[in-house]
């Protein structure tokens, strides 16, 4: 049977690819029949309803899910459509209590009343014979009309049309877990700090991911943890490491601020540790131990891209202090030192390979200048498989979540499209992250241009 | 930090990643706390399989808790409600709250504040 899922008219290039993470975690094939980026409707064939429904409770991009009942560019085709693809089912129905509702996107329903009317009792060939109950009928039946809305009007610049491009007849079967991004509203959230990523796309992430219960989740950057929360939110485990403990521990005494998210998202016994260390030197050696990792690496912009060591030039020496040994002292803080943004990614795929399971995800949010772009080649490891790349773009730079399999040992990925790139020579922040000086440079640039125009 | 945490984790010093003695860590002046956590069987059931058991036995008889047994539960033992119930005693409820992480290698020291380990390395260590 065909079913027509609403998406969410947001986050375009994430809908796929989160409704494909969902069908992988509900074990079911799905095949997209029709998917358009500007519309949030999208026909997919599935095995039956229920898989639907277990699909459409794990995604945060869907908004609901209908049994598709006819389709069409206009009446005439939807009403010769909707007998061969929904005949079979009107007998099921012809006791329940129905209603029959008409809903639009992207366009203003010129409709009057009396023709609202007209279309809703256009489908009385279906012969329900059902009390009618507008409120909350167990049987709830949509008209859809599709109209161009007018963000695919400036971007295509197309005209707006008068008459709907696409209707739909569809049976609603259930909601999505979308409610789910208003509980991790940020706003809402005790532990939080300027960087923490927003709960929609952390929830995404961490279906990409494959979150789900009895699974073993890491954040290597955990910061004030929105991945691992979101993960655990979903039934994983979930540990996290910083290189700057405070941004996990928060400022209170005696209180872990990660933690006090899951004591506030009632699942304290979904938390397992954070600790202070730094991935590049990280202690965490074992093989395949981690199911799933979700990381947003920092971009050296709002905060540094640094690893352990001293700066160049400074010599790495045991420094005695009265007798002992400087890092042995309490209040001790190690050096760090700038480190390149590609060498941050190649250590991150590194150590995915080695610590995720067979079929273990990566999912890994990357920045871009915008003059990057149009050909983004991908950071790529053989043992690891590109399931989806996605983009969130701002007005100067963009960011892509990056998802990874890890294959079974003996299997090969095609890397040659893979990105390339090495760091440049140096030893400063700016000298070593391409993307760091391009934003920064770029900021100075306008506000020089606009310096310029406000000084005659 | 958590038992099931020290499992995965060993010196981070360059020359100890080939050595046999920088793992598992040793808990030096461990202070213990139990924290009751929900029964997770379903994960227990999954991570035992990714644990090191001998570093586990270690571990377990550092802190001073009864021994292990020889060889890891597999198959039909980890369907046995009270050998997982131990187990996620042991790994998820059992938390070192102040103490170290000695390498047996290098001698180095991880301090564990508040339940959290630091592992950051001084930078004639890195």
């Amino acid at each position: 049977m065909d079913y027509l899922v609403r998406f969410a008219q947001t986050h375009e290039t994430f809908r796929l690819p989160e409704i494909h993470a969902c069908a992988t975690l509900a074990g079911v094939d799905i095949e997209i029949l029709s998917y358009y980026e500007f519309s949030p409707y999208c026909v997919v064939r599935a095995p039956n309803e229920e898989a639907m429904r277990t699909i459409a409770k794990r995604s945060i991009l869907i908004r609901d899910v209908f049994e598709l009942w006819g389709q069409g560019t206009n009446y005439e085709e939807l009403h010769a459509d909707v007998p061969q693809r929904s005949q079979h089912r009107w007998k099921d129905f012809e006791h329940s209590e129905f209603a029959f509702r008409l809903e639009y996107f992207g366009g203003k329903c010129n409709s009057s009343s009396t023709s609202k009317r007209e279309i809703l009792t256009s489908f009385t060939y279906t012969g329900f014979k059902g009390p009618v109950n507008l409120k909350n009928a167990e049987q709830q039946f949509f008209v859809m009309e599709e109209y161009i809305d007018d963000v695919e009007q400036s971007v295509l610049k197309v005209a707006p049309v008068e008459k709907p491009r696409k209707i739909f007849l569809g049976r609603k079967i259930c909601d999505s877990c979308r409610d789910t991004v208003l509980k991790y509203d940020l706003k809402k959230r005790d532990y939080i700090s300027t960087t923490s990523m927003d709960a929609e796309l952390s929830l995404v992430t961490a279906n990409m991911a494959l979150a789900g219960p009895g699974k073993l989740f890491f954040d290597p950057f955990v910061g004030t943890g929105s991945f691992i929360v979101c993960a655990s939110h979903f039934g994983a485990l979930s540990m996290g490491a910083d290189i700057d403990g405070r941004s996990f521990r928060g400022k209170e005494a005696a209180k872990l601020g990660v933690y006090e998210n899951y004591k506030q998202y009632e699942m304290p016994s979904k938390f397992v540790d954070c600790f202070t260390s730094d991935l590049t030197n990280t202690p965490l050696r074992r093989p395949q131990f981690l199911d799933g990792i979700v990381c947003d690496p920092p971009y050296g912009i709002r905060e540094g891209l640094r690893v352990l060591g001293n700066r160049h030039g400074k010599p790495a020496v045991n420094v005695i202090i009265d007798g002992v040994p400087a890092h042995l002292r309490p209040g001790y803080v190690p050096p760090k030192k700038p480190y390149g943004f590609e060498a941050l990614q190649k250590d991150i795929l590194n150590f995915a390979v080695r610590s995720l399971v067979t079929n273990g995800r990566l999912a890994m949010w990357m920045p871009t200048t915008n003059d990057e772009a149009v050909e983004f080649p991908v950071p790529m490891h053989e043992d690891l498989e590109v399931v989806s790349v996605s983009v969130q773009s701002f007005n100067n730079w963009s960011r892509r979540l990056i998802t990874y399999r890890r294959l079974p040992e003996g299997e090969k990925s095609d890397v040659t499209l893979g990105r390339t790139k090495t760091d440049d020579q140096g030893h400063r922040a700016d000298d070593l992250n391409l993307f760091r000086r391009t934003f920064m440079n770029r900021g100075h640039v306008l506000k020089a241009e606009k310096d310029n125009e406000t000084t005659p | 930090m958590k038992v099931i945490t020290a499992n995965f984790v060993t010196c981070a010093v360059k020359e100890c990643k080939t050595s046999p003695e920088s793992y598992p860590l040793h808990f030096h002046d461990a202070e213990l706390e139990q924290q009751e956590q929900e029964f997770q069987p379903e994960f227990i059931r999954n991570i035992v399989p990714r644990i090191d058991w001998d570093a586990l036995r270690t571990t377990s008889n550092e802190l001073g808790f009864p021994s292990l047994p020889e060889s890891k539960p597999e198959g039909e033992a980890l369907d046995d409600e009270q050998i997982l119930k131990d187990l996620h005693r042991l790994l998820l409820e059992t938390q070192v709250s102040e103490g170290k992480l000695v390498c047996g290698n290098c001698g180095h020291e991880y301090m564990i504040k508040e339940g959290i380990a630091n592992f950051l390395l001084p930078s004639h260590l890195v």
